[in-house]
């Protein structure tokens, strides 16, 4: 966010906490006392208002970074960064784009309970409009948020608060991961794994576990939802003719249930078994340490529903 | 705070402002009643789509209001729009055009009746949810200054005007506006066009302290003005200074513009929630009759003149129908146009309306 904003004087960022507490999670530590109020705009709990102003601003040429303190208090901005954002260009017949980050931490944070526990990306992967990049790691955390800032669409950013810890290697100079390039985190023959995220590292998990079985498993990290490169999916069925969607959301109506509709429509002759999803169950996320980890995709899932799709079950 | 109440007298503004200003401000109330009339029929005729709102009634609030910033000020407003956008200069075939789902459309057919954009004009549309454009105008405002002052280095310029309706009293997002415009010291007017209902509720059955909105302003710190809304000189009169105030000191401000529509909320609304006789006092006090009486027995405009302005805007009209007809729909492509500025899967990129084109 800083080389952004150090190179573009149009990028500001906006959100509760953000400036006077260094963020709620720490991530804009250090930023208000190098660019100062008039960029880094601490709000009221007020997300329909500030999300509204980033899209107005947006109109007017800036380029606004407006940060949710969790993906799951955008509900109440649902209005304007559903029907504003992403519905602007295409209602003013091409005059008026919205050129909007909006980032956050989504998924269970941890015995949150269900208000504070959404995983956003099925529901607004349903809107045509916007884009969508979840990342794994802090090196695709910075290359996928400066993608994000410079694209002229709105796009969402799901971070993970669990993931906020995690430490890597990042370059000191500013550069960019393209949208629509899915990553091989893993190569292997037997069966393809595609997820998202966090749940990206139960899937490592898994398919360490799943070699010593003998199960090679190729883990494939889609990036972005929106716009998702299915070809790279595609290419990996193709060769290991198995494949489980890993997606920390809800199943029904889901990103695995497109993922898996689209995988049936371009490999129904490559694939060997039906495509198996691994999703939160489809009950509201619950508190008790027990109950969480239960509900949602975890190794010991994602290592049955791989036994299971490819008969080893 | 206080709240500034501004009623100017009739007599000072009429005879301040220069007669060439008043007869364009007549032209433009007419433009918009002529073509709210046509765009009635239009519907009727099933030539429109969709919901439909017209603006018969409320003619002086976008003229005065228009004409009391400059055209680099944004505006935005809700979905009754055809007015601001015809005040703000948007052709008239352009606008029938848009309803008449065609390409010559200001937005290609893809946004219709309550979706009026134009980019030339700094109109950053009509907006179809019901006070969702308050956020919006508070983020124009939010631009205007951070482009002046912080890009620019230099001194606000700009103000936005934020129309809305009176039923947007009520919604949560313009009462989160209200308070950011306040806190961060934005340089926008909220207008709420308050024509004392929202589709068939009374404003006293929907709005606490209906009968003092104002009062809203208060709670947030800002000043407000109750102006009369049926007088284009008056519209004028009281926002003129809040213009320039609001321009010189970067602070909000929220005016009750009481006003009346004189049609149904829609296309399909037989008015049963208010009496005849309430409809009669409104109609008799006419924004366009006013301005076209007074200045006609003031000597400064002859009859004659006034019917062969009625007859131009007539004229006006009819051949923005004539336009709007012979522009063809749009292409099939354009659907998979402007969903995103660049191309991808089957997305192909954008493009601009002709509106915007020469
Ligand atoms: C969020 C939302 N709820 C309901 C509607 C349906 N609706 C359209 S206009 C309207 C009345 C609004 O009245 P007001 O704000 O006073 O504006 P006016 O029609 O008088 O110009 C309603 C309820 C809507 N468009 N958006
Ligand atoms: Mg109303």
């Amino acid at each position: 966010m800083s080389d952004a904003m150090r190179e573009d004087k149009r990028v500001f960022l906006m959100g509760e906490e953000v400036a006077e507490y260094n963020g709620a999670y720490k991530v804009s530590r250090g930023m208000l006392d190098e660019f100062g109020p008039r960029r880094i705009i601490d709000t009221p709990i007020s997300e329909g208002g500030f999300a509204g102003l980033g899209i107005g601003a947006a109109m007017h040429g800036l380029r606004p970074i407006i940060e949710f303190m969790s993906w799951s208090f955008s509900l109440v901005a649902a209005d304007q960064i559903l029907n504003n954002a992403p519905k602007m260009l295409y209602m003013s017949g091409g005059q008026f784009g919205c050129p909007i980050v909006f980032r956050g931490n989504n998924g269970a944070g941890g015995q949150l309970g269900s208000t504070h526990s959404w995983c956003v990306e099925s529901l607004y992967s349903n809107v045509p409009g916007a884009k969508i990049a979840i990342p794994f790691d802090p090196y695709d955390a910075k290359g996928l948020l400066r993608t994000a800032i410079l694209d002229p669409n709105p796009v969402f950013v799901l971070e993970s608060e669990r993931l906020l810890s995690i430490k890597g290697e990042v370059p000191e100079e500013s550069y960019e991961i393209p949208f629509a390039e899915a990553l091989i985190r893993r190569s292997g023959s037997d069966c393809t794994i595609v997820s998202f995220g966090r749940p990206l590292y139960f899937c490592l998990e898994a398919a360490e576990q799943l070699a010593k079985e003998g199960i090679d498993c190729e883990v494939i990290d889609g990036r972005t939802i929106r716009p998702l490169d299915i070809d790279t999916i595609v290419k990996s069925v193709r060769k290991t003719n198995y494949c489980v969607v890993v997606d920390q959301s809800w199943p029904f109506a889901s990103v695995s249930s497109e993922i898996a509709a689209q995988v049936h429509m371009r490999c129904f002759d490559d694939l060997d078994n039906h495509v198996f999803r691994v999703n939160n169950d489809d009950v509201p996320a619950p508190y008790a340490y027990n109950l969480e980890q239960e509900m949602l995709p975890n190794a010991r899932k994602i290592v049955e529903a791989v036994r299971a799709v490819t008969y080893n079950a | 705070m206080p709240s500034a109440t501004t009623s100017p007298s009739k007599k000072n503004a009429a005879t301040a402002l220069p007669v060439d200003t008043r007869r364009r401000w007549l032209r433009d109330m007419l433009l918009i009643r002529e073509f709210e009339v046509r765009t009635m029929q239009a519907y009727q005729n099933r030539k429109i789509g969709g919901f439909c709102h017209v603006y018969i009634g409320q003619e002086a609030v976008a003229v005065g209001c228009t004409a009391a910033v400059e055209h680099k000020d944004p505006i935005i407003t809700a979905y009754r729009d055809h007015g601001h956008a015809l005040a703000r200069g948007m052709e008239p075939k352009y606008c029938m055009a848009e309803m008449y789902g065609r390409i010559g459309g200001c937005a290609k057919g893809k946004g219709g009746s309550m979706h009026m954009f134009d980019k030339r004009n700094n109109m950053f549309g009509g907006h179809g949810i019901v006070g969702a454009q308050t956020a919006l105008g508070a983020g124009l405002a939010f631009a205007t200054k951070y482009q002046d002052e912080v890009i620019d280095e230099k001194q606000n310029t700009r103000v936005t005007l934020c129309f809305l309706g009176d039923g947007a009293l009520n919604q949560g997002i313009f009462h989160e506006s209200m308070n950011l415009a306040g806190l961060l010291d934005l340089p926008v007017i909220y207008i709420v066009e308050n024509n004392g209902y929202s589709m068939g509720t009374s404003i006293s059955r929907g709005t606490t302290m209906g009968h003092e909105i104002t009062a809203k302003a208060a709670g947030y710190g800002m000043d407000s003005a109750v102006i009369d809304g049926m007088d284009v000189l008056n519209v004028y009169e009281g926002m003129k200074p809040l213009v320039d105030r609001c321009r010189e000191t970067s602070r909000p401000c929220f005016v009750d513009m009481r006003t009346y529509r004189f049609k149904g909320h829609s296309m399909s609304d037989p008015r049963k929630y208010r009496t005849k006789d309430e409809e009669k006092k409104y109609e008799s006090d006419d924004p366009i009759d006013k301005l076209a009486n007074a200045m006609i027995s003031d000597n400064e405009l002859s009859q004659e003149d006034y019917d062969a302005m009625v007859k131009e805007v007539r004229k006006e009209v009819r051949d923005a129908m004539k336009w709007s007809e012979n522009s063809p729909e749009p292409d099939v492509s354009e659907l998979y146009k402007d969903v995103y500025v660049d191309e991808w899967g089957p997305f192909t990129g954008t493009s601009l309306p002709e509106m915007l084109k020469d």
